[in-house]
């Protein structure tokens, strides 16, 4: 039961990893304490905020509703790998620019949704843009400024 | 000649730019630190077993079951852990009256709301220690719950503490003028409304989280929290631990959210505490979700009966407010739960010239998770009261709602003024605000569009507030009731060999920005480029001594320490400049890291060089030259007991008359926070509050049923505002400066919260309007819409 172990190996943020773990342990608990990638947030744990949105072989996934044994095989990439390889380095300095963060919890996974948008060739739509981040919480900004950064990088402001 | 150009006009001032907030770019690479991305050697792990019951006798703990569980550490009971710590009164002096039962950490013997710790477990790992939480057995006995704060007075209620002869917890009048011969005046009529707000809570992302050490050499604890106010926990910690305050740090880091939710002491976070003194080890304690819910402050929770006297030209001559409020089973410490009602009582029609004022408010004790200060205080309650009662008048009698705030506001040119509850008003701009909020909002065209769509069967509503807020609190606020909450603030500035500065303030940052404007108001006021200025906060063993951040007080008080603190240093910088280059300081000027001629601005020495010479060639100096290159200054407000801001707000909703749901259409802001020193960032803060007013008008509220059970206590069932939800807010500001300071900022996070559920409210009614419809009920949610349409009954 709480015991019960499994061997996973994966890619995160580039790096090969194998590792012994819990089954029960979710996904951004293991990257959070195994690995020590306290960039992706937990905010509810049930899938609703969107503070632990990571990329999981290229989709934006829910971190704490992925088990770790599940991700056993799979590329992962958080906002740390997001960091250090430049990508979406448009939107982080559009965000800065808009101040489209206040206490940066959500940041993360906002981040990973909005870069989704941006990726796929989502159009400087604000209610588009809007509805792609309604699964994503932020408590301080009022989301306004968040739109504002995404259309500044879809139209080159940024 | 010209004036010399003031402090805010000068070449490298950046008071009033929209800087970018430095400390933003380490969040968006992931590089955060909050409390629960700190590791410690050998940590430990708390969780809680709450009681399920809203009130209910603890009649037997079992926790041998649980002690053999995996990875267990040590498990507490109330009654173990009451022997570490001195119990604490929610109560404050000048609240005259107000009542609250001793509390502890845990519950004792009786749980008296859901969610109230019971046992703490500690084990190796958080899905340990909740394995093991789930193998305490407690023997719990039901008690009669108090749960409807309307019947919580009534004689054959069962009253929740033993010691105190009913559940009433507090009660003020105010009694100004005559309101009953003013109401009974020739030509007055007089309109009268009861309205419900529900209760809500904070929501903070990041939730609530501690990491204490406890070093039993010198008998240190270092106390890591995701708070607002560290230095009040330093002193509340050394107290009722027994330690001394010295020996007490307090660390905020990182903190993803606060909102008020986390000023208070909460008894998880004592517990936490005492396991670390206990176990000298450390120990963390992060709030999941769930128990957010259920024992972060939750807040508002009024009823007021409200009643307004108008003439038939729309003069008011009166205002009646009757409050009522359940608060839980205590009294939060050490802020209390009063505070709320008596906002509420202080502030209802406050923006307005009312002679004729009476007021009650009673505060009671339920079975509910106790209510405390959350984001904008009382202020929702009291602008959506006197705002709803006007709109609801000039329907009445048949007038604009505007005509009678621009016959009634406080004329912008009557300051200072006292209301009749005795607030002193000075540099408030009501007239201007409500004025430039008609410019933006094209009230013609939005009348027009609403009645041809009214013809469609389509509900379009528009409604205004007007409001003010207590900012920069005096030491009024909390510490003439004893607390240990200071008012004041504290800023140091020093100046490194480089030239650049190190500067440390008592307020603290929670994302809004804090670190970013003392960097800029130091930046100004000594001279150097703002990139060249290093912040410390919420750190007690490095900052000096004062408040934090709370009642919107950071810019204005805090700011107006570090503007002190570096005009000083730079006076000290001049003195040892002039020395250096034979001159007068007065014929000298620091400007982008240089002293310069005052007149010409012709470089005369960098920084830099002056650092070296004053830290490692000090031989270059005169024998009797002793620079100083630190100062500090503290700052307090002393002629107000607060800095009242104001503003206008309106909004523009759509309801759906078949569903219920409301859509917001537009939001417009106009407000006065005095002198902005960042105005993105202001913007951001009245966007940010609005956002959760509209969460407490539409959509968030605590839901528990008869017998005390919270009901929605995750994020699927407790609705917040989402991105699709809203509509761009426009915002737009009316600069006042206050005169208490140099820098005449008012506080402005809170602004936003205050007026935006009374617009929203009044949208809605002017919509309903001609469906005969009306609702007084926060959150305005679908279900009490169609019931206020009697579409559902």
């Amino acid at each position: 039961m709480t015991s019960q172990q499994q061997s996973i190996r994966l890619t995160v943020n580039g790096e090969a990893v194998e590792c012994q773990v819990p089954v029960r342990l979710s996904l951004v608990d293991f990257l959070r304490t195994d690995l020590g990638l306290t960039g992706s947030h937990i905010g509810c744990e049930h899938g609703v905020c969107g503070a632990c949105t990571l990329f999981v072989d290229g989709a934006p996934v829910r971190g704490c509703l992925m088990l770790a044994v599940q991700a056993d095989g799979t590329e992962v990439v958080t906002i740390e790998g997001l960091a250090d390889s430049g990508r979406g380095e448009a939107l982080r300095q559009a965000f800065h620019k808009r101040n489209a963060l206040q206490c940066g919890f959500c940041t993360p996974g906002m981040l990973a949704s909005a870069l989704d948008y941006v990726e796929q060739g989502g159009t400087a739509d604000r209610q588009a843009i809007r509805e792609h981040l309604s699964g994503n919480y932020c408590r301080c900004t009022g989301y306004q400024a968040i739109v504002d950064a995404v259309c500044d990088v879809i139209e080159g402001r940024s | 000649m010209s004036e010399p150009l003031s402090l805010f006009d000068r070449p490298n001032s950046y008071i009033g730019r929209s800087v970018p907030r430095p400390d933003a770019k380490r969040l968006l690479i992931g590089r955060g630190q909050f409390v629960d991305d700190l590791e410690r050697p050998r940590m430990v792990h708390a969780a809680f077993v709450r009681s399920p019951y809203a009130h209910a006798r603890i009649d037997r703990i079992d926790c041998e079951a649980a002690r053999a569980s995996q990875g267990v550490v040590a498990i507490y009971t109330g009654v173990e852990l009451a022997d570490h710590v001195t119990p604490y009164v929610g109560t404050l002096t000048h609240l005259v009256g107000l009542r609250s039962p001793p509390q502890y950490p845990l519950a004792m013997n009786v749980a008296r709301w859901q969610g109230e710790p019971v046992v703490m477990v500690i084990a190796t790992s958080r899905a340990l220690a909740e394995d093991a939480a789930e193998l305490v057995e407690v023997d719990y006995d039901p008690l009669p719950a108090v749960t409807d704060m309307e019947t919580a007075l009534d004689p054959d209620t069962p009253i929740i503490h033993d010691e105190f002869d009913s559940n009433l917890a507090w009660e003020r009048e105010v009694n100004a003028g005559d309101v009953d011969a003013a109401f009974a005046g020739d030509g007055t009529q007089v309109i009268e409304r009861t309205f419900r707000f529900g209760r809500h809570t904070g929501v903070t992302l990041e939730s609530r989280a501690t990491l204490v050490e406890f070093d039993p050499s010198d008998r240190q604890l270092t106390f890591r929290y995701s708070g607002q106010a560290p230095l009040m926990m330093q002193a509340i910690l050394a107290k009722h631990l027994s330690l001394e305050e010295e020996n007490v740090r307090v660390i905020s880091e990182d903190v993803g959210g606060s909102f008020g939710i986390k000023i208070h002491t909460y008894g998880d976070e004592f517990a936490t505490a005492i396991a670390a003194m206990l176990l000298k080890r450390p120990v963390k304690f992060v709030a999941d979700r769930h128990e957010s819910f259920s024992s972060d402050i939750h807040a508002r929770d009024h009823v007021v009966h409200g009643r307004i006297g108008l003439k038939a030209d729309g003069t008011i001559v009166g205002l009646e407010i009757d409050d009522l409020t359940g608060i839980g089973p205590y009294s939060m410490y050490p802020r209390s739960s009063g505070i709320e009602a008596n906002q509420v009582v202080n502030l209802t029609g406050a923006p307005y010239r009312i002679d004729n004022y009476r007021a009650r408010t009673r505060v009671v004790f339920q079975n509910k998770n106790m209510m405390c200060q959350y984001r904008a205080v009382g202020h929702p309650i009291a602008m959506a009261v006197a705002d709803g009662l006007i709109e609801a008048a000039a329907a009445e009698i048949g007038l604009e709602s505007i005509d009678i705030r621009r016959l009634n506001l406080i004329p912008d040119d009557a300051h200072p003024t006292v209301s009749a509850t005795q607030m002193k008003f000075d540099d408030l701009s009501h007239q201007k605000c409500l004025e430039t909020l008609l410019e933006l909002v094209d009230y013609g065209a939005v009348r027009a569009d609403q009645e041809r769509l009214r013809a469609k069967g389509v509900y379009r509503g528009i409604g205004f507030v007007s409001m003010v807020e207590v900012t920069n609190p005096s030491p009024m606020f909390y510490g003439i009731g004893g607390a240990p909450i200071s008012a004041q603030d504290g800023a140091t500035v020093r100046m490194d060999a480089s030239g650049a500065l190190h500067v440390a303030s008592s307020i603290t940052e929670q994302g809004q920005g804090t670190n970013g404007i003392l960097a800029q108001i130091a930046a100004t006021a000594f001279g150097v480029a703002v990139d060249r200025v290093k912040v410390t906060t919420g750190d007690t063993a490095t900052v000096p001594y004062g408040g934090g951040t709370w009642a919107s007080r950071g810019a204005g008080i805090g700011g107006e320490a570090m503007l002190q603190a570096a005009l000083a240093l730079k006076d000290q910088v001049l003195d040892v400049a002039a020395t250096i280059l034979q001159s007068e300081s007065a014929a000298l000027d620091i400007q982008n890291g240089e002293i310069v001629d005052t007149g010409t601005g012709e470089p005369r020495m960098a920084l830099r060089e002056l650092g070296q010479i004053v830290y490692y060639r000090g031989n270059e100096l005169p024998r009797d030259l002793t620079p100083e290159l630190i100062a500090s200054r503290h700052y307090r407000v002393t002629d107000f007991p607060f800095v009242f801001t104001n503003g206008a707000m309106a909004a523009h909703v759509e309801v759906d008359v078949e569903t219920g749901m409301v859509e917001l259409l537009n939001i417009w802001a106009v407000e006065d926070c005095g002198r902005i020193i960042n105005p993105q960032l202001v913007d951001e803060q009245i966007r940010g509050g609005i956002v959760q007013g509209i969460g407490g008008a539409l959509y968030e509220e605590c839901v528990y049923s008869e017998d005390g059970l919270l009901l929605n206590a995750t994020m699927a069932d407790y609705l917040v505002p989402m991105a699709s939800e809203l509509p761009d807010i426009v915002v737009k500001h009316v600069e006042t400066p206050s005169k208490t300071s140099m820098l005449g900022a008012k506080g402005a996070g809170e602004a936003g919260t205050c007026g935006a559920p009374g617009a929203i409210m009044n949208a809605v009614n002017d919509a309903l309007r001609p469906l005969g419809a009306s609702i007084y009920q926060m959150p305005m949610t679908p279900e009490r819409i169609l019931r206020a349409l009697g579409v559902v009954s």
